[in-house]
């Protein structure tokens, strides 16, 4: 027999999504991806895959699913209220940050993102889906992915690599994942120098804010002009998701994970890798200023973040029982945090 | 020009050839495109190129700026070989103003009849520079000079899938219905991007095409095929 996922209510907001479609740049394609890959590894991590699988990406409000399957264990990672519907039980609210395992006939509601712009479901085994060019990411834009590169539609079913949920006891991660705070950490380039050296001044110092074009694709960020030396068009080239593009109005836009592979607005500075996550979370409204850093102290920052990821996975630990000493979890943390001091050592990440 | 290295954050760097949109600085590109895709130095992700430069794209976590730089370094080094000469593609155009909506517009604005800008269109084999701003959208030239017109000022909220366009000395097949400031002068009834061929995107860059002037009733039944999944876009390719 086969398990699905069932979709019981529309969620136009939600699609499937794995680290990126790279490899296929050269023909035009997008990469896309998880806006947010850190939470997307951790709820992967919280249910035992690989941290790349594909998930669930979800904006603004999720959908409802029901389990159509013996059982599935599933983990949601970000700002995310889950309701539980189980026969003959009142609604249940669950924590997001830990696994879950459900019944068949359950009803999982996932209702408002609220606090970042995305949230993630991550399911153990992952979705039998077939990938398209080597990758579960959906650029909806065009089309590209698996369901028809759509988002989920109410009466979709997904379906279930595991008929059931894996042995072994729901699990946890002490914290919610830390993104750190402060500027947007960047490297300038590739075309500073097509920027007067007082639009470089202000583009450092000034705060900006996410305009309501914000998508997929980029934010327009709100600020003071960002003046061009001559003309803003250069020969379109190639773009990195965290590009800081300035078209003659002077407005950046900062590009996310659905940006076109080239384009022919100079890029004043590039969001660093370790950064990407917090970019990815912004909302309309939300302010952000920007730091300029070398490209080798953001492969360090970069490195760093790995490590901090590496040690919030090694910190999952079995769900406490409510109610008495639990001293096997007790134990295991203390273990922990002696890990985790040690791979704080030096880091601008705050750790658990 | 030296060869010049930009930083586009920890993930990539530009290798820029120059700063014009021609052939020879273009082919530089290619070269060290297929150089890496034959050899990739480890960590490399993909290489993404453009009119005059090639984005390289690495994962920071299993090699830095310094290591890819140098392998792509001992790359140039390497034999400057032109790479192996793209596929040649014949794609038909049907230069039919209710199929090409700036036709009439552009005729007027250069003094040519429509015959003659679909002849003038036809008449050179165009190279593909690069492919993007949208899959399979690729970027050919170089256009006769009679047809050198700058983008509409105006771009159109919608252009449809299929419209063959035009702007500065470049043209182009729209594979999808987006927006777009280029000027519609005609349709090819072939999808450039269709998601049931086993290789979606019909175009790549360092590929060549030529036009040909199709009537509306071959465009028609080019096109019932193509939708049908009857039109197998291999009887393109010239020998």
């Amino acid at each position: 027999m086969s398990g699905f996922l069932t979709v019981i209510r529309p969620c136009p907001f939600t699609t499937v999504q794995d680290l990126g479609r790279f490899g296929y740049q050269e023909l035009g394609m997008p990469v896309a991806g998880a806006l947010d890959p850190v939470a997307l590894r951790l709820a992967n991590a919280l249910v035992g895959n690989p941290q790349g699988m594909a998930g669930l990406e979800i904006a603004l409000l999720g959908p409802a699913l029901r389990v159509d399957a013996p059982a599935v264990r599933i983990a949601a990672v970000g700002p995310l209220a889950l309701t539980l519907e189980r026969e003959g039980d009142a609604p249940q609210p669950l924590a997001p940050h830990r696994s879950h395992t459900l019944r068949q006939g359950d009803v999982l509601r996932l209702g408002a993102v609220d606090g970042a712009s995305v949230a993630y479901l991550a399911v153990a085994g992952g979705f039998a889906l077939a990938p398209v060019m080597d990758s579960l990411s959906t650029y909806v834009r065009a089309g590209i992915g698996p369901l028809g590169g759509r988002p989920l539609a109410e009466g979709d079913r997904l379906p279930l690599a595991f008929e059931a949920a894996p042995d072994g006891p729901d699990v946890e991660v002490p914290q919610p994942p830390d993104y750190g705070a402060g500027p947007l950490r960047v490297v300038l380039g590739p075309q500073e120098d097509r920027f007067t050296e007082d639009a470089v001044e202000t583009f450092l110092s000034a705060t900006y804010r996410v305009g309501k074009q914000a998508d997929r694709m980029g934010l327009r960020l709100e600020g003071p002009a960002l003046a061009h030396l001559g003309s803003a068009d250069i020969p379109s080239d190639g773009l990195v998701t965290g590009s800081l593009q300035v078209p003659g109005n002077g407005q950046p836009i900062l590009l996310l994970n659905d940006h076109q592979t080239a384009g022919g607005y100079a890029k004043i500075a590039t969001v660093i890798s370790a950064d990407l996550a917090r970019a990815g979370r912004l909302r309309p409204g939300d302010g952000l200023s920007f730091q300029a850093v070398t490209v080798e102290e953001a492969e360090a920052i970069r490195r760093r973040q790995e490590q901090a990821i590496a040690g919030w996975i090694r910190a999952i630990r079995p769900v406490r029982p409510t109610g008495g000493i639990d001293l096997e979890a007790l134990y295991a943390e203390n273990l922990i945090s002696g890990t985790v001091d040690i791979v704080n050592g030096g880091s601008d990440i705050p750790l658990l | 020009m030296e060869v010049r290295f930009t930083s586009c954050g920890d993930t990539a760097f530009n290798v820029e050839f120059g700063e014009t949109i021609d052939r020879a600085t273009n082919a530089r590109v290619m070269a060290l495109h297929a150089r890496l895709k034959a050899a990739p130095p480890p960590g490399l992700v993909e290489t993404v190129p453009t009119f005059r430069s090639l984005l390289v794209v690495y994962d920071p976590v299993a090699t830095g700026r310094r290591e890819m730089q140098a392998a792509v370094e001992a790359a140039l080094a390497g034999s400057d070989a032109a790479p192996a000469e793209g596929r040649l593609w014949r794609l038909p155009v049907c230069y039919d103003p209710d199929l090409g909506h700036d036709l009439a517009e552009l005729c007027d604005g250069i003094g040519l009849t429509a015959e003659q800008v679909a002849a003038l269109h036809g008449s050179v084999e165009y190279f593909v520079y690069m492919l993007g701003f949208m899959p399979g959208f690729g970027y050919m030239g170089d256009l006769p000079a009679e047809l050198e017109r700058p983008r509409r000022t105006e771009p159109r909220v919608r252009v449809p899938a299929g419209s063959v366009a035009i702007a500065g000395r470049l043209t182009t097949v729209y594979p999808w219905e987006s927006p777009g400031g280029w000027h519609l002068i005609g349709r090819c009834p072939v999808p450039l991007y269709d998601g049931g061929r086993p290789d979606p995107v019909l175009l790549a860059a360092g590929d060549r095409v030529r036009f040909e002037a199709v009537d509306r009733a071959a465009f028609d039944r080019i096109a019932e095929a193509a939708s049908a999944g009857r039109f197998d876009p291999a009887s393109l390719r010239a020998a």
